[in-house]
């Protein structure tokens, strides 16, 4: 590079005025620590405009820089004041406070969150509670019932029939109570299949001399029936009761090939 | 202690480098103000006001930008012209055209004033007037080289030669 054409360009003077771009400055400071000899020409060209700005100037007063330390001492006050350590200190605490406050609103999510959980537990608690409220309820309601038909079937009233397995069904039985001033008989069901789908057990009174039967009811919905008693009225002077299996609804009159138990009431 | 260390101490708030700054600078930020608000007790109060802003803004002074003359310049004539705006504003003067920094000599001579006229006239034996104004747009003004060529209705790439050629005179004339 030639340095005398560099400096005489004139780029130097303007470089001490400030009005070079950011790039021409870089260049100018590069070739200023590389160059001793273009530093020094900086430095006489700023003497120059030192001259001329310092002739220029009304005068200070020997006290002026007092003046200028006294404002810097209201912006800005020096050292015994514990101004500089005020800072970082403050800084400090603002970033405590901030850590602080952080450390806080994790915690209270975290809280929040198993709250939240704790919830859902309790939710699941308060259902399984009352769904066993609820089976409990059902188990008095059963219960009640139960007792019911205990009382029904242990009153003196109360005439008991067995009913023997027939040749459809020789392993199965049943047994009615009657109660005969009330007019009601109770079957219990529980010696008899299931039956299949599509039939029902028809209950029968009979006269036996002559045979005649008088259809009593239905014992309808027999899987479900949980005791396999069934309530039914009867009006009859029954001498001997009957079960056969008829298509559901039941018949007019019982189809004798599907007898399944029979029993003759006991004087 | 040389200028890039003084400089280093002054921004970390050294109180001392800031005097010897102070020294150093003071005669030549107030010439500057001077110079443009012409009026010598106010341009001693804003020579004031721009150290304490040099104190202040100390931190974004980074020598990447160009010397630490150069910066305290800037701050220096922007100051001034603000003070000028306003005075202006509040005089409701529009025309804020200004005369160069050699207007001072006549106003200076006339009131018999502080103004170091003789070194002055000695500094700026053998300029033109068209070398002044020069001078006074980049330095005192701080006019960029676009702005100037404008002022002067010169090519822009003549002002870099022409302002070579004028300091050149200033040193000439003080052996720099």
């Amino acid at each position: 590079m030639d340095i005398k054409k560099y400096i005489a360009s004139g780029i130097l003077e303007l470089y001490v005025a400030g009005t070079l771009s950011v790039e021409e400055n870089l260049e100018v400071q590069h070739y200023a620590i590389k160059y001793p000899e273009i530093q020094k020409e900086i430095e006489t060209i700023e003497a120059a405009i030192l001259e001329l700005t310092s002739v220029v100037s009304p005068g200070l007063s020997n006290d002026s820089f007092k003046k200028v330390k006294s404002e810097l001492d209201d912006v800005i006050p020096f050292a015994p004041t514990p101004s500089p350590k005020r800072t970082p200190w403050i800084s400090y605490l603002g970033w405590a406070a901030s850590l602080i406050f952080a450390i806080g609103m994790l915690w209270m999510y975290l809280q929040n969150d198993k709250l939240e959980s704790e919830i859902k537990i309790t939710e699941q608690e308060i259902q399984t509670l009352e769904e066993q409220i609820i089976d409990g309820e059902q188990i008095l309601v059963e219960k009640g019932k139960t007792e019911k038909l205990l009382k029904e079937l242990r009153n003196k009233n109360v005439n008991v029939v067995a009913l023997a397995g027939q040749n459809v069904a020789p392993e199965s039985y049943a047994k009615v109570y009657w109660n005969k001033p009330e007019q009601k008989v109770y079957v219990d069901a529980q010696g008899l299949p299931k039956p299949p789908a599509g039939f029902t057990y028809q209950v029968w009174s009979l006269k036996l001399e002559p045979l005649a039967p008088t259809s009593i009811g239905l014992l309808d919905d027999f899987a479900n029936n949980e005791t396999s008693v069934f309530e039914l009225e009867n009006v009859n002077e029954s001498e001997a009761f009957g079960i056969t299996l008829e298509p559901e609804g039941g018949s007019e009159s019982p189809n004798l090939d599907q007898l399944y138990t029979l029993g003759a009431v006991g004087r | 202690m040389d200028l890039d260390n003084l400089i280093k101490q002054f921004q970390k708030k050294d109180e001392k480098a800031f005097e010897t700054l102070y020294g150093m600078y003071a005669e030549n930020i107030c010439g500057v103000i001077y110079t443009i608000v012409k009026d010598q007790e106010r341009a001693q109060e804003l020579c004031q006001d721009v150290f304490v802003k040099i104190w202040d803004k100390s931190d974004t002074y980074n020598p990447s930008k160009g010397r630490f003359f150069t910066w305290i310049l800037n701050i220096a004539r922007n100051t001034a012209i603000d003070e000028l705006r306003s005075k202006a504003h509040k005089n409701n003067k529009k025309n804020l055209q200004l005369d160069s920094f050699v207007g001072i000599l006549k106003h200076d001579k006339d009131f018999n004033n502080k103004i170091d006229v003789i070194g002055l006239e000695s500094l700026l034996i053998g300029l033109k007037e068209k070398c002044i104004l020069l001078i006074d747009l980049l330095y005192f003004k701080g006019y960029t080289q676009k702005e100037a060529a404008e002022t002067l209705k010169k090519p822009i790439g003549t002002i870099k030669t022409r302002i070579r050629a004028c300091i050149s005179e200033i040193r000439k004339n003080r052996n720099l």
